[in-house]
Parts: C-alpha cells; structure tokens; sequence
C-alpha cells in the first residue's frame, strides 16, 4: 500500500476510537484527557498496535495542539482579567509556587536527577488543569459558588505563570545553562508585559484589522497569525506556546469571542492528537517502574493542592466547606503538564521523565475530579458541620469575596 | 450577619456585589434583608443562570437556574412590575390623602407624540407622573423626554384634585375642561 494510504487508514482508525472512547467517558464522567494518553500508550512503540506511517503527521499535528491550547487559553482571559487576577491573587499564587513546584523539584533530586530534571518536575506538579477544573466546576454547579472565583484566579495566575515558565525551561533544555535560561526569563517577562500593556491600550486597534463578518478569513488569519506568531517565538527560543498564548490575550471583543467559537474544533481535534503523541512517544514497558514514584508524587502534591485551595480561600474569607472545595477542585493535573513533559521528551533528557508525567496526570487528572465532589456528598457536609460546631460554637459565618 | 434585618422604617440600601470569574464570565449577588444571597452568573457566551445560596453554606449555591434570554427578561419583568405597585401601595400607606391613578393616553390625546414635558402636569396640578405602563412593561421614572404613545398608561400620584388635573390636561390639554 501507499505510505498515504496508510496515514488516511492509520489517522482515520485513531480518530474514530478517540471519538468512541471520548463518549465512553462523558458516560462515566471522566476527562477525555487520560482516555487519550491511554491511546497513545496503546499505539506507540511497545504498545498494543504500533503505527507506522502516522508518526510524522501525529508529531506535526502535535505541535499544532499545543500552539491551539495555548492560543485558546489567552483567548478566554482578557488582558484586563489577567491584571485584575495579579493584583488579588498574587499572594495565593506566591503560594500555590512554593507549595507545589517546590515538592515537585525535590523529588525529582530524591530521585537523583539533574537540576534540569528537577526544574521541568516542578512545573509539571505545580501547574493545575484549568480545563478539567473549569468543567468540573461547572458540572459540578459550583460557578457561583463564592469560593470559585479563589479557584479561578488561583488557575489564572498559573496560566499566566506559565508565559514565565516556559520560556525558562525551553532555554534550559535548549543546554543554554542558568545565565541562558535567565535571559530567556527576561525576554519573556518584558514580552508578556509589553503584551499585556498594549492589548489594555490598543486591544481594539488590533481586533479591528480581523474582520468577524467572514469566518472563513477570521479562520483563516486568527490561526494564521497564531501559528505564524508562535513559530516566531520558537525561533527566538521563547516558545512557541507562549507565543500563541500572548495572541489569544491580545485579540479581544467580537473577535476573541468569535474566534473562540471557530477555534474550538479545531483545538479539540489537535489536542486529543497531541495528548495521543505524548502517549505515543511513552514506552508502556517504561511505566511500571515509575507506577510508584508517580503515586507517592500524586499523593503528595494533591495534598498541597488541597492546602493551597484552602488557604487561599480562607484568606478570602471563605467558611472550611468552601475552602475544602477550593482545595479540592483544584488537584488535577493536565494540559499544561504534558505540555512541560513534552518539551522535556523532545530534548531527550532523563528517559523516567515521560513515564513519571504520563502515569501522574492519569493518577491526578482520573482521582482529581472524583474527589472534588466529596463535599457534595451528605455524610461530608455532616462531618465538616461537626467540625465547625466543635471548633467555634456559635460565631457567624464570616462572608465576602 | 444572616440577617442583617433594616432598622425599622429605614430602607436599606441594597447593596449587588460584582465579581470577575476569569475565563467564564461576571456574578452579581446580593444579600437579602431576610438573609439569603441571590445571585446571578452571566457567562460570556450570553448563558445565565440564576443562583440561590444555602443557607448553612453561604458559600455554596444550592440552586443554579439557566435562564435564556427571554426569560431572564420575562423575570426581569414581573420582579420590576410588581416592585412597582409595592412601592405605590407603600407610598399610599406613608401619606394620607395621597391618590395612586392609572390614566390612559388615548389615540385622541394631544400629548400622543410628544413628550411628558410638554404636558408640564407638575407645575400645573401638583401630581407627578410617577411610571408608564406601555406593552405590559412598567417604565419608572420616565424622563421629561420621554415621548407618549397612544395606548400607554400612565400612573400618576397626587391629591384628588391633582389628579382629575391630570387627567382633564392628557385627554384634551386643558386644566379646565
């Protein structure tokens, strides 16, 4: 058969079992996200049906994943949103840092890995899925919950954070050592800024050159200057997924609206390939060793999620039910964790990585979402209302934001 | 603070709280003077939902409504009328003597057309126009521009007197008929 044959065959078959198993899901609840590293697993190297000629097409598509989740995610913030975030939750994010980077670094040098090793372990345990936190809270009718918007800033500090992060580890891994990866930090911390002080400024001047009346060409141009922003900032070692994040936040009105809505296909499309090729690129024979490590991983910085939800919350003046929930919602780990894992693959640095972080976000992204609907349950709520009578007899309930 | 009861007499002012919910929209909510929060998520993609809190939790929401657009605004609308005759029947308690009419602008009316300035009742009769009822909506307070129709029904406040004032000056723009 032609190669071309194959790669219609090979792509078509995967696409429709990650349709099927998408579905299986939804039924029972669960993020497609662990379903499709799952995939991936079962038909990458080592696994149950290895695929031939898809390799290249999968890796591409990939790269488009990434750049398509990114650019999704400064589209849903809008610049004025992220300052106003900075400004509340620069506390909480202070701490949400040192709670869960800092184990997940400590870890890695448990474990004898280099300093690399252990800057990309801490991204991967710090940062938490504000896709699959974002649905379950909303499954879950906590949106105007008051703890909620704790939650969000704590999820859009991270995000942010990340426009930070990334470019640092890209250095880094790029073998650049710590003055490189320093450097990289600067660029990307006066990008962001000069980012962020003209999408307040000028947002609307650079919507207007998008017009939304045809979604052909919004199509067209908004993923064009996405991907074309995005291979610009890989050049320049800045990553290309803090590039297309930087021109969600910069489009916004009608334009950030309508291209959220042609997008969004197009997103789910590529980022179920993307999570399938971090699969694909893990040996399954490499993942009972790290089962484990992974575990007490999981374990660890699922309690410090949970502490870091509830102090958060606590100092919003939220009442223990709220912060339990906050601390809670926020465990699961996902996109932006394999995003780290990835680049970390890709220079091919310590081969324990991948297996650690794909066996990690199933752990947290599959237990993350069950238990985060604990305080749902009734023998909870009695438990918690024990604890407070006990604790303080009949001071009010404390309100406010 | 569950409670926070008015003083007697004193109105307290209500007091809707903003909050940014990045990524998904705005929530307003309010504490009622019996102590229970309402709120109201509007997400970004125009979905609403309306939001009542527990009472043992504040915190948490026990109920979360989707509203569509219509019926946000067919809600909007009978919270707003009814407020509007509590608020008449409360002013008709507070000050004897103190009438409440619905006067109708008919087709014939020399005002249809023009605007509640011109018919200058207040300066003329001493009651004030207090809403216009037009298509089964309530506008309170209308402003002096605010132009008649021929069907609206205005509610007027005042003395006895005032008020067949008003009513002489919309049917034929005389005070004395």
């Amino acid at each position: 058969m032609h190669d071309t044959t194959v790669l219609l065959i090979e792509v078509g078959a995967l696409l429709f079992a990650l349709g099927m198993l998408g579905r299986l899901g939804r039924r029972v609840g669960l993020s497609p996200i662990p379903l499709y590293l799952l995939a991936g697993l079962a038909f990458g190297h080592g696994g149950l049906v290895p695929l031939s000629a898809s390799e290249d097409f999968i890796q591409v598509g990939a790269e488009i994943g990434v750049v398509l989740l990114l650019v999704m995610l400064g589209l849903e913030y809008s610049a004025d949103e992220l300052v106003g975030s900075l400004r509340s939750g620069a506390a909480a994010g202070a701490y949400d840092t040192v709670l869960n980077a800092l184990p997940g670094a400590a870890f890695a040098l448990l474990l004898g890995w280099d300093w690399e090793a252990a800057l990309v372990l801490a991204g991967i345990t710090w940062v938490s899925s504000s896709g699959v936190i974002a649905k379950v809270l909303g499954d879950l009718g906590r949106l105007g919950n008051r703890e909620t918007p704790t939650v969000l800033s704590v999820l859009v500090i991270e995000d942010l954070a990340m426009a930070f992060y990334l470019p640092l580890v890209t250095a880094v891994l790029a073998g650049v050592g710590v003055v490189g990866g320093l450097r990289a930090l600067v660029v990307a911390v006066v990008t962001v800024l000069a980012v962020l002080v003209v999408a307040i400024r000028f947002g609307g001047t650079i919507s207007s050159f998008i017009s939304v009346k045809d979604p052909e060409a919004l199509l067209l141009s908004v993923l064009g200057l996405t991907l074309f922003v995005a291979g610009v900032a890989a050049e320049l070692k800045v990553s290309a997924a803090v590039g297309a994040f930087l021109v969600g936040i910069a489009l916004s009105g009608p334009v950030a609206h309508h291209a959220t809505q042609i997008l969004s296909p197009l997103r789910d499309l590529f980022a179920a390939v993307f999570f399938v090729f971090f699969g694909l690129s893990t040996d399954p024979a490499a993942m009972p060793p790290v089962l484990l490590p992974a575990f007490a991983l999981a374990l660890l910085t699922m309690v410090t999620k949970v502490v870091t939800g509830y102090v958060a919350a606590k100092r919003a003046g939220i009442a223990l039910p709220g912060r339990l929930r906050a601390g809670l919602a926020l465990m699961p780990r996902g996109e932006f964790s394999i995003v780290i894992a990835g680049l970390a693959v890709v220079s091919g640095m310590e081969p324990r990585l991948a297996p650690l972080a794909t066996a990690y976000v199933l752990i947290t992204v599959v237990t993350g979402p069950m238990l985060a609907r604990l305080p749902d349950y009734a023998w909870f709520k009695r438990m918690v209302r024990k604890r407070m009578a006990v604790s303080r007899p009949v001071s009010p309930v404390p309100t406010g934001d | 603070m569950p409670g926070r009861p008015g003083l007697y007499g004193e109105p307290v002012r209500v007091r809707v709280e903003q909050t940014p919910l990045p990524g998904i929209g705005v929530r307003h909510d309010l504490v009622t003077s019996s102590g229970r929060t309402v709120g109201v998520v509007s997400h970004r993609n125009g979905r609403r939902d309306l939001v009542l809190y527990d009472v043992d939790d504040p915190d948490s929401s026990l109920a979360s409504v989707p509203l569509t657009d219509d019926e946000a605004e067919a809600l909007a609308d009978v919270l707003g009328a009814s407020l509007m005759l509590g608020q008449l029947a409360g002013l008709r308690q507070q000050a004897a003597g103190l009438l409440t009419e619905q006067v109708a602008i008919s087709a014939g009316s020399p005002f249809v057309g023009r605007t509640l300035g011109d018919t200058r009742v207040r300066t003329r009769t001493g009651a004030s126009i207090v809403a216009i009822l037009r298509d089964r909506e309530v506008i309170a307070s209308p402003i002096p521009s605010f132009r008649f129709e021929a069907g609206d029904v205005v509610v007027v406040v005042g003395t006895r007197k005032g008020l067949d004032g008003v009513t002489r000056i919309l049917a034929t723009g005389e005070t004395d008929g």
